[in-house]
């Protein structure tokens, strides 16, 4: 588990708020993740795009039809806010697969405080938006009468329950492929040279932990959209 | 600090629950995500909608220049087929005109044709008429002489104005 542990980079044993860590290096190479895709690869702005300019322009296609599918319309002009984060997750996803690397998104508290920036995010946008209709979200009027105040409980605790499953599910997904991958090198390290199931089993859950890495990150934005637009339109 | 913070490393198995780094993690998240944002909103997201935009303009002029020409193409067959149809108009005037002018000049020279045939036709009726006539008047000539001859050889004597007389009867009554 040491592959998880906070450290100062350099030396010292102290993590202030402020300290640089591996932390802020795998974060800071995030950044320059999106720099090398989405600024030094458009420089061209070519009508006729080269192979990273349309890679950028996949991704941006991709999300900008997800957020209005999903979202609607007017949810199109907090489409900026989602891309941040999906590009944020995506790439410290990746960034995380790379052999000795940090993934800062296998922590909760990275995946807790985006899941709670958008759990604040939406319920304020949909109270400023609809004011006390806002509440129509719990009270399902397609329902019958009678089910309605025990359907209005449910709703009421699953939405509150919502930034917890929303952090968990991404920092667990990415722990969980990690500790497998760990486990299958720690079986390699003690069979030796005869290691060829490990290395084996190691190079498929790889190929998974790729397909998992972009999944969970469209995941966490696209269910950020659905509370985006519970929020604009909360009528059933 | 430091006591405090290998303690809680040693004594959490998960680095995740291990809540002396939350600050700091929290922080550079924050950091992290408001510079993405900042090189998105600012850079990335206006030029690429940008790019986008300009390709759709340059594909619905082509578009457009393409259905231009087209409809240009069109134009150009329609005055091809045009011209084509008023160059077989032509031709069929000029063909006809010219049939025409043939037969005129037929019809003269067969009526002229027509004309010599008729006069040579009744010359050489005339002729024939004449040598028929002469024929004739041939046949009555021997026809009395050889009655003659025929009366003398028989030994009838019989003078020449009686036999010319009963020859030219036979004649008229054979004719």
């Amino acid at each position: 588990m040491e592959q998880f542990i906070v450290k100062p980079l350099f030396g010292g044993h102290e993590i202030n708020w402020y300290t640089p860590t591996n932390v802020t290096l795998w974060m800071a190479l995030t950044i320059v993740c999106v720099l090398v895709l989405f600024v030094l690869g458009t420089r061209g702005r070519a009508i006729v795009p080269s192979r990273i300019q349309s890679l950028a322009e996949l991704v941006y296609g991709f999300i900008y039809k997800m957020v209005e599918d999903v979202s609607g319309k007017d949810g199109a002009k907090y489409f900026p806010y989602i891309m941040t984060l999906f590009l944020y997750i995506v790439f410290a996803n990746l960034l995380g697969l790379l052999p000795l690397s940090f993934t800062t998104t296998s922590h909760a508290a990275v995946t807790a405080t985006m899941a709670l920036m958008v759990f604040f995010f939406v319920t304020i946008l949909g109270v400023v938006k609809n004011g006390i209709g806002f509440l129509s979200l719990f009270w399902i009027s397609s329902a019958p009468l009678v089910l309605r105040p025990v359907l209005a409980i449910i709703e009421v605790i699953s939405y509150f329950v919502r930034p917890v499953s929303h952090s968990i599910r991404l920092a667990g997904n990415m722990m969980a492929g990690h500790a497998v991958i760990k486990v299958f090198a720690g079986f390699a390290g003690v069979l030796g040279v005869g290691a060829v199931a490990p290395i084996f089993a190691i190079s498929a859950v790889f190929a998974l932990e790729l397909l998992v890495a972009v999944i969970q990150a469209y995941v966490f934005v696209i269910l950020a959209c659905v509370y985006l637009r519970d929020a604009l339109h909360p009528h059933h | 600090m430091a006591v405090e913070e290998q303690a809680a490393g040693k004594a959490v198995g998960m680095p995740q629950l291990d809540f002396a780094t939350y600050p700091n993690q929290i922080f550079w998240l924050l950091v992290t995500l408001v510079v993405i944002y900042l090189v998105l909103n600012k850079v990335a997201l206006p030029r690429i909608s940008a790019v986008l935009a300009e390709r759709q303009g340059t594909i619905s002029n082509d578009i457009a220049a393409a259905e231009d020409l087209k409809q240009k193409a069109v134009e150009a067959e329609a005055a091809y087929n045009k011209a084509l149809a008023d160059a077989r108009v032509e031709a069929a005037r000029i063909v006809a005109e010219t049939k025409a002018e043939i037969q005129k000049d037929l019809n003269v020279a067969i009526a002229k044709a027509d004309a010599e045939i008729a006069a040579k036709a009744a010359e050489s009726e005339k002729a024939i008429a004449e040598i028929r006539a002469g024929a004739l008047e041939a046949v009555k000539v021997v026809a009395k002489d050889t009655a003659k001859e025929i009366v003398a050889v028989l030994g009838t004597k019989a003078d020449a104005k009686t036999i010319n007389a009963a020859v030219t009867a036979r004649l008229k009554g054979g004719a």
